[in-house]
């Protein structure tokens, strides 16, 4: 997992490295919530363009840090969602709250 | 199901390290088939699904034994999950989407619809307290496409 801080931007990146399964989100999980409320970014971003492989354990690290965003009033967007990805994102209804954008920098 | 080709075993205890392991195995084992990659990252998110599931609900991260068995036909592989962990009370409220009772471990109840979605065919057995049965089936298609261009060039 690696971490891009835009201050001017209140924009915090956020890349996934790893296989997402059970066993890589439970780390993934406890880095991210800290570097979440240690920025109080305006906007969160899961980049996935480096994630090969992912099960519904990343649902799951999605949908809690999209709370933990929720907390202080910040969004959570997703970016490089591969189509394999994206069909577990939409099975489980989570591209109504959280979208999937095109690209951060665009959006910056 | 046609006459079984091959068949391999594995058991392992129930660590969250080996959810990689468990789904790379039966990967690899899978490719026999010569499968696509669609097909094989399938397999693979419906195998660390089942394998997940045994960990956390049926042994709830105590030590425990999971089974894998994998069996290959001419164009089919049968992938068996087992453990002897809790056991499921309610299998049809269990399957249906968003049902969860680990929300505290931010689970979001999806297991079971991405098996169903990405195989062909999904089988739930279990008697609570003394544990579960998954029995999950795929046709690779990748062999049938072979067979009909060979069809073809002769
Ligand atoms: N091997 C098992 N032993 C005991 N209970 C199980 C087992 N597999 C599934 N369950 C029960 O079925 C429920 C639904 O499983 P499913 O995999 O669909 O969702 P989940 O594991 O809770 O969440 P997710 O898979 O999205 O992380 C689980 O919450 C659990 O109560
Ligand atoms: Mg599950």
């Amino acid at each position: 997992m690696n971490v891009k801080h835009f201050v001017e931007d209140k924009l915090l990146v956020i890349e996934i490295t790893e296989d997402l399964d059970h066993h890589a989100t439970e780390k993934i999980r406890r880095r991210a919530d800290y570097e979440i409320q240690r920025f109080m970014p305006k906007r969160v971003i899961f980049d996935f363009n480096r994630v090969v492989f992912m099960d519904s354990a990343g649902v799951g690290l999605i949908i809690g840090r999209y709370k933990t965003a929720c907390c202080y009033g910040g969004t959570l967007e997703m970016v490089n969602v591969s189509p394999k990805l994206k069909r577990i994102f939409e099975m489980a209804g989570l591209l109504k709250i959280i979208p999937i954008v095109d690209s951060y920098k665009e959006v910056v | 199901m046609s006459s079984i080709k091959n068949e391999m075993k594995l058991e392992f205890l129930s660590k969250s390290s080996n959810e990689s392991f468990a789904r790379i195995a039966v990967a690899a084992f899978a490719s026999q088939l010569d499968p696509t990659i669609e097909e094989i990252a399938d397999i693979k998110t419906a195998v660390s699904e089942a394998v997940t599931n045994s960990i956390i609900h049926g042994y709830s991260d105590t030590d425990g034994i999971v089974k894998v068995i994998a069996r290959l036909t001419d164009d089919e592989i049968e992938i068996e999950i087992s453990d002897t962990g809790i056991g499921i009370e309610n299998i049809e409220e269990a399957k249906a989407p968003l049902f969860t009772t680990k929300s505290n471990l931010e689970r979001s109840g999806m297991g079971f619809t991405i098996m169903e979605n990405f195989m062909d065919n999904l089988k739930v057995e279990s008697i609570s307290g003394l544990g579960t049965k998954i029995t999950m089936k795929k046709k690779i298609k990748s062999h049938e496409r072979i067979n009909s261009k060979y069809i073809e060039i002769k």
